[in-house]
């Protein structure tokens, strides 16, 4: 610590007002800040001091990511392994995962901080910490096989489009990081759907073992699959809602693990980072709808358990770490509930019912991040009314 | 002749192009700027369409502007503006079928481009006909201006080409870059994309031109 202080000390008098280097004082601070507590003191007024601010609150959210991104990088080695029909050892699937996952986490962090810096320069702000949760986040909700120059013009748009315009960290309407998947899905296409891309090596066909299917489990009911006929693998392999549950089944590199997100957002609410009224309303949101379509079921896509919409795809980690966040949800502890009852309903009601998305919590989310404003909007409204009321009997 | 290009009326043609253009600045016309970008070639079609509607309904309304009972005067607008479409999609399907295909009931729609009426409303009803005119040529090369760069930008990452008329489709990626794994932004061939287009440069121009931006 003591060297990086002395480095840094050296630097300073370059950085500071008057020095040659000033131009780059914003990439200072930002590094500076990350390795020590800052110094700016208040000087006027009563402030709360707390050893929390943005940069540890972000920290708190990648830390929670790690058990899904760890797990994640274990399963993409699993699936290849399958699917070439070889037999591995736990540091042997780990590491081929981490062989395939690590650039695209290098690729997001180089490109999403790199645009960051250059407009917290041009605008004279600070380095905003904002993008160290969406730089972990993009890699884990993005096929294992995405090229890495499709991950990159993802988060240059993300970031540009999703963040900046609407004034960096804090100011966006869009979640970023599904920003960067929408614009993944509706930009490749190819890429991003169907039943070769969520495991490695399988869009390039060699050495992969007759007969196995990559194929997703919402992939498999959207083509008309029912509960007993989903298959992990191999025509012989059942896939169980236990398995969808572990996540040991093909799909994006982080949020197949049911269980390693419920993890990392038992953490997030212990350090009370993420909300608890947007997770638990997302999840009877979408049991809530998986029940009707249970009530009223006219095919097998809509006989299943309602249980599996939360095991199954990416309902878990966006209920967890995407609906949660604190930017693009509603504000209004009421508002919170409406809004994480209506991304469930909603996800599993693309899902069920629209056969070209088979895959309906990133709209979901996107399209309730739209409407957060208003919710709380009505909210408050309400609560005056209500308080008017009562002011006048 | 000096007077006719004099300043003031050259000023009606050069401001439309850059801080007072009918897309960006009096963001008006914006529905066909993302219906027919998606290629090179209808987009300057529409663009040349728009210009020549916008050019000689300003001038007719602007010779009918003392007789006009104002009352009635956007229904005289709407009959005018008609009956220049309506030529315009007869000399396309006679002259260049295969984009007024393409530009199907853009055409059409001619009629409703906000800018049309907007212009008329603004200028034709209060200035004589030539001035009338150059502000018609101004604010339509304004228009085809945007147009042309969302086209280009759209039709290079989205389909990889550019199309021109007379010159057909040019392929400017080369199929090397394919083989090496790139692949066509399929966004860029959707609306939306045309949205963010058209926000990007009104994102820049006011960024260059602080005087645009609103308080």
């Amino acid at each position: 610590m003591k060297a990086i202080r002395k480095i840094l000390d050296n630097i300073k008098p370059h950085v500071q007002k008057g020095g040659k280097l000033h131009k780059f004082h914003s990439f200072y601070d930002a590094v500076e800040t990350l390795f020590f507590v800052p110094d700016h003191v208040t000087t006027k007024g009563a402030h709360i001091r707390d050893a929390i601010d943005l940069k540890r609150n972000m920290f708190m959210v990648v830390i929670a990511l790690i058990p899904a991104l760890l797990f994640g990088m274990w399963n993409v080695g699993y699936q290849h392994y399958m699917a070439t029909g070889q037999e591995g050892t736990l540091i042997e699937y780990f590491l081929h995962g981490l062989l395939k996952v690590l650039p695209i986490i290098i690729v997001s962090y180089v490109v999403g901080l790199g645009i960051e810096i250059v407009f917290a320069q041009m605008r004279g702000h600070e380095v905003n910490e904002g993008y160290f949760v969406t730089g972990m986040l993009i890699p884990l909700i993005v096929p294992v096989d995405t090229p890495l120059w499709m991950v990159a013009v993802a988060v240059v748009f993300a970031v540009i489009i999703g963040k900046e315009v609407f004034g960096g960290t804090g100011m966006n309407i869009f979640n970023p990081a599904l920003v960067a998947r929408a614009f993944l899905f509706f930009a490749y296409p190819s890429q991003m759907s169907g039943d070769k891309i969520w495991v490695n090596g399988l869009t390039e066909g060699q050495g992969i073992v007759d007969g196995f299917s990559g194929a997703t489990p919402m992939a498999q009911l959207t083509a008309g699959a029912s509960q007993n006929d989903l298959i992990l693998g191999f025509k012989n392999h059942a896939m169980s809602a236990y398995d969808m549950f572990m996540g040991w089944i093909p799909g994006s590199i982080g949020e197949t693990s049911t269980l390693a997100i419920i993890l990392g957002g038992a953490f997030l609410l212990y350090t009370g980072v993420a909300s608890w009224r947007v997770m638990l309303s997302v999840f009877a949101g979408g049991m809530i709808m998986g029940l009707i379509f249970n009530a009223f079921a006219v095919n097998a896509y809509m006989e299943i358990p309602a249980y599996y919409h939360l095991v199954m795809g990416g309902f878990a980690f966006g209920a967890v770490f995407m609906a949660t966040d604190p930017v693009t949800a509603s504000q209004t502890n009421t508002g919170k509930i409406i809004y994480g009852l209506l991304i469930g309903i909603v996800a599993v009601l693309i899902r069920v019912l629209n056969p070209a998305y088979p895959e309906g919590m990133m709209l979901a989310i996107l399209f309730m991040n739209t409407f957060a404003p208003l919710i709380d909007y009505y909210v408050v409204g309400a609560n005056i009314k209500k308080r008017l009321k009562r002011a006048k009997a | 002749m000096s007077e006719m290009f004099s300043k003031k009326n050259l000023k009606l043609i050069t401001n439309p192009l850059g801080e007072d253009n009918p897309i960006t600045v009096q963001v008006l016309g914006i529905c066909s700027a993302l219906a027919v970008t998606v290629k090179v070639e209808p987009a300057i079609v529409m663009a040349i369409s728009v210009t020549a509607v916008l050019a000689f309904a300003n001038v007719i309304i602007s010779l009918l502007r003392n007789t006009i009972p104002s009352r009635i005067r956007i229904i005289v607008q709407l009959v005018v503006i008609a009956a220049l479409v309506i030529l315009v999609d007869q000399i396309l399907k006679a002259y260049a079928y295969d984009v007024s295909k393409q530009l199907s009931v853009f055409v059409g729609l001619i009629i409703t481009n906000c800018i049309l009426m907007g212009r008329l409303e603004a200028f034709a009803l209060g200035n004589k006909p030539w001035p009338s005119f150059l502000d018609g040529i101004g604010n339509g090369s304004g228009y085809a201006l945007i147009l042309v760069i969302v086209a280009v930008t759209r039709e290079i990452f989205g389909s990889g080409s550019i199309t021109l008329p007379g010159f057909g489709e040019m392929k400017l990626i080369p199929q090397a870059f394919y083989d090496m794994g790139y692949s066509n932004n399929g966004l860029m061939i959707l609306p939306p994309m045309a949205l963010i287009v058209v926000g990007i440069i009104i994102w820049v121009q006011r960024a260059r031109n602080k005087e645009l931006i609103e308080s």
